[in-house]
């Protein structure tokens, strides 16, 4: 029987942090001004996704990840740069928006089908990965009508930690509210997990990693297929930020106390 | 770790091996030259014989670029080019399909003079100021300012193209990259090249998972070794390799790289009722210092790029340029375009100003150089990129003739096949007739310009030529160079109270030396802290030993003008509370280098170099339209 876990990470690109973002309607809808002009990385839920998905990879034989994305081609292309170097992945893009403003259901049909052609893909052995959350939208509504498209009944969210027992039984702690965690144990594959950030750092740019993962990205980017994921047919009423008032004061080795003391005053005016 | 640590010790450090052909530093113009020239030829000569690998038989040849910046589109340049050389490689190339660019429709040099008084004008300036503001109305003079009414056609860019650097940048990764023959890794860099004796056998990534000062810490991974037939350097100005190769080969004889200057920018907003048309290019000179240089260049959809050059002539000890943007940005003429703008992005970088006279060896056994940092720069013209993307493309065409030959990259090799070529193209002849033309800078703002104007005029066969010194050889320290207008005894409370702050002295200084205080607006004139932040971006990833280094803290603490803090762009170098060695803060840092060639203290041992070093590291700007 072969061993090791068949993991899929759902993760695509948004705005690079600090960024700032100008919420736009256009002749397709909304849309974020001057998107192309934007950098953009993975997006940091996802990617703690993929950091925990190679880790688990790492530590059991005949594991396998794939990165699952929906995004702009030419934007993936440049995504991968960055990210190709952090652990070793076998890449499923698809080529379609990653907008804010896309439909969760179609964004997790394409992925659905997506993760469907990946060929010789276990079932029996599949840890579906992703963000909970999202810099873009709320992912983990994405990811679980994904497991839910693929008939995966097993979903947790907000996952900080997976542990597997000797017997192969997976442990998983939700964060719950008031700061606690769910404890549960799930006998086998499949399951979904929604992570929120988990415990790993970012992994060190790897460039043999690069190498090699870039043999087969480039290909499978030439190769991928067209998705409409727009939410057409919707009509958005607003699109706008929070309203953001910015005081800066760069400050080093503040203790804890004094932030929070300084936030409450601030906020009690 | 950095790589003089490393030296001695009792157990150096296990590092992993990647075996390649061409591996490349640095993923600016000249890299993108190189890289798409090569990229097609193998393409179309894909499982011919003469591009395979020799690392991995029977495949394509393998190459790999390394680039610091955390992805390929955080360069900064004021950008307005010839596009000569980049239009060869793209004959079909449609302005529009990058974003923010725009061909030069309209180009001004503008005289700006000072409204305020407070710069520092030479009386034989201040006489002609008053002569133009005597004659002002018959003069194209406005908002204190005369336009020029004559471009002199060395400095002309009819023809070019506006673009931002960062958006040319990305543009130019997507084309390489797709074409699936070149691995382009940003966010990683290159400590230093490996030497063999005097061979280069490729490059070491920069160690990662260390604390600030190099020691292991959680995630450690020594940087791997990249071993290649041939290196490409093309790191810039202040490249760690390029650097690391001055080092160790020295310069040619009778060149020098005595001259640089900062070059700072913003992206703006420009306000709804600003009529400057796209592709309006705009020169400045005479303010805020007179030997400061401006820009403003107008791209698609209401955004400029506009910023001043601040040089190494500039002899004043507390040589900013954050506050002098500021004041450059408020000037009459400049502000009635930008009042009500919105600052959207932010960066800063060093330019080499010594041109072809600050030109390294360009080839040696393993490695070539291309770029800024290979002496292309056209002083005369003040054109950078595109000669850079040249250089590219000639070491290309090189480098394909030596594969096609099964030759291997041998300091002959690599000089008959491409600085051969290099010193018979235009770049050559450009930057030959342009070598002086900036040399009478070092006499002052007039005989600078003169000597522009003799060597552009008579196309180089005159100049006003200046013996070349050290920056560190022009600066007064502060009571000198206040004598007229700060008392010493001020100048000491300033210092003082500056000490105790922790904070640079220029702020306080310029007050009160008769600069105006910034009328902050929150939106395009805010604290330089806020333009980290809202314009640059600027992020560090930790894992990274920091870069700037203080090489002996002794020379450092006897250091009394301590320009690295006044220069520093970011103001990530700053006092220290003890007041000693200055500290470094990485998070704030752009990368842009200022503080190597700021430093007033020689080098122990090296009077060529100053007391900082200067590092590969990652992070800085993440800003995609400077």
């Amino acid at each position: 029987m072969e061993s090791g876990y068949h993991i899929v990470v759902c993760g695509s690109l948004v705005p690079d942090p600090l960024q700032t973002l100008e919420p736009d309607v256009g002749p397709k809808g909304p849309a974020l001004k001057n998107e192309m002009v934007l950098p953009s990385v993975l997006d940091p839920w996802a990617a703690h996704a993929l950091y925990e998905a190679a880790h688990l990879a790492k530590e059991y034989a005949g594991s396998k990840v794939w990165l699952v994305s929906v995004g702009p081609k030419q934007r993936l292309q440049q995504l991968m740069m960055t990210v190709a170097q952090k652990a070793p992945f076998s890449f499923v893009p698809v080529d379609g928006s990653a907008s804010g403003f896309c439909d969760p259901f179609e964004t997790a049909t394409a992925l659905a089908n997506a993760i469907g052609a990946i060929p010789d893909l276990d079932r029996s052995r599949l840890l579906l990965f992703g963000g909970y959350a999202s810099a873009s939208r709320d992912a983990g509504v994405t990811l679980q009508v994904v497991g839910e498209m693929l008939g995966i009944t097993e979903v947790f969210l907000a996952v900080d930690s997976l542990s597997v027992s000797e017997n192969g039984e997976i442990s998983l702690l939700e964060r719950v509210e008031g700061g606690n965690y769910l404890f549960s144990e799930c006998d086998c594959p499949p399951l979904v997990v929604g992570w929120a950030t988990g415990h790993l750092p970012e992994p060190p740019n790897n460039p043999q990693i690069g190498m090699a993962n870039m043999r087969s990205i480039m290909p499978a980017l030439q190769k991928a297929p067209q998705v409409q994921v727009g939410a057409e047919g919707v009509s958005f009423a607003k699109v706008e930020l929070p309203q953001q008032q910015r005081t800066t004061r760069i400050v080093k080795d503040v203790p804890v106390e004094q932030i929070a003391g300084e936030i409450v005053a601030w906020i009690r005016g | 770790m950095g790589p003089d640590l490393e030296k001695g010790t009792e157990n150096p450090v296990d590092r992993l091996n990647l075996d390649v052909d061409i591996a490349c530093v640095g993923f600016g113009p000249a890299m993108g030259g190189f890289l798409t020239t090569l990229a097609r030829e193998m393409e179309q000569a894909s499982g011919e014989p003469h591009v395979q690998s020799t690392v991995l038989p029977g495949m394509p040849l393998q190459v790999v670029c390394y680039e610091r910046a955390d992805d390929v589109n955080f360069g900064v340049s004021g950008l307005v080019t010839e596009a000569r050389a980049i239009r060869n490689t793209f004959p079909d190339m449609n302005p529009s399909e990058i974003p923010l660019a725009h061909p030069v429709s309209e180009e001004r040099i503008v005289y700006l003079l000072d409204p305020h008084g407070a710069s520092r004008r030479s009386l034989g300036l201040r006489i002609a100021d008053s002569a133009i503001r005597g004659l002002r109305w018959v003069l194209p003079y406005r908002r204190s300012a005369l336009e020029l009414p004559f471009i002199p056609p060395f400095l002309k860019k009819h023809g070019g193209l506006v673009m931002s650097i960062g958006q040319f940048m990305q543009w130019v990764s997507n084309q390489v990259s797709s074409s699936g023959m070149v691995q382009i890794w940003p966010g990683t860099p290159v400590g230093e090249p490996i030497l063999e004796g005097k061979q280069v056998v490729g490059v070491r990534i920069a160690d990662q998972g260390v604390q600030k000062d190099g020691t292991p810490d959680v995630g450690y991974m020594p940087g791997m070794d990249v071993r290649a037939r041939l290196t490409v350097v093309g790191d810039g100005p202040v490249g760690a390799v390029g650097q690391r190769l001055d080092e160790q080969f020295g310069l040619p004889e009778g060149h020098h790289q005595h001259d640089w200057a900062v070059g700072m920018k913003v992206v703006v907003s420009l306000p709804d009722h600003c009529d400057l048309v796209p592709g309006t290019v705009l020169h400045t000179l005479g303010y805020p210092e007179p030997e400061i240089f401006g820009f403003l260049y107008v791209h698609p959809e209401r955004i400029a790029s506009l910023g001043i050059f601040v040089p190494s002539t500039l002899a004043s000890p507390v040589r900013t340029v954050y506050r002098y943007l500021q004041h450059w940005m408020l000037h009459p003429y400049l502000w009635h375009h930008l009042e009500g703008g919105t600052l959207r992005s932010w960066g800063a970088k060093t330019l080499q100003e010594s041109g072809r006279l600050g030109e390294p060896y360009l080839a040696g056994d393993g490695y070539a150089r291309i770029g800024e940092g290979s002496g292309s720069t056209n002083v005369l013209t003040g054109s950078g990129v595109d000669e850079a993307w040249m250089t590219g493309v000639l070491l290309a065409e090189g480098v394909i003739d030596l594969l096609k030959k099964g030759e291997p990259f041998t300091q002959a090799n690599l000089e008959a096949a491409y600085t051969n070529r290099r010193r018979k193209s235009w770049v050559e002849t450009g930057s030959r007739k342009a070598q002086h033309a900036r040399d009478g800078f070092r006499k002052g703002f007039v005989t600078g310009v003169l000597g522009m104007a003799v060597s552009g005029l008579t196309r180089g066969a005159l100049n006003l030529k200046t013996r070349s010194a050290h920056p560190r050889e022009g600066i007064p320290d502060l009571n000198q160079y206040y004598r007229d207008r700060i008392s010493s005894e001020e100048l000491q409370r300033i210092r003082e109270e500056c000490a105790k702050n922790a904070i640079p002295l220029h702020d306080a200084l310029m007050t009160r030396a008769g600069w105006p205080e910034i009328p902050l607006d929150g939106k395009l004139l805010i604290s330089q802290q806020d333009a980290l932040l809202l314009g640059g971006k600027v992020q560090a990833a930790p894992g990274f030993a920091d870069h700037v280094m203080f090489v002996d803290p002794a020379v450092c603490e006897q250091c009394g003008t301590r320009l690295c803090i006044e220069a520093c762009s970011a103001q990530a170098i700053a006092p220290s509370p003890s007041g000693g060695t200055p500290e470094f803060d990485r998070e704030k840092c752009i990368h842009c280098g200022a503080c190597i060639w700021n430093c007033t203290q020689p080098r122990p041992g090296d009077r060529e170099r100053g007391n900082i070093r200067f590092y590969a590291g990652a992070g800085g700007l993440h800003s995609a339209e400077n």
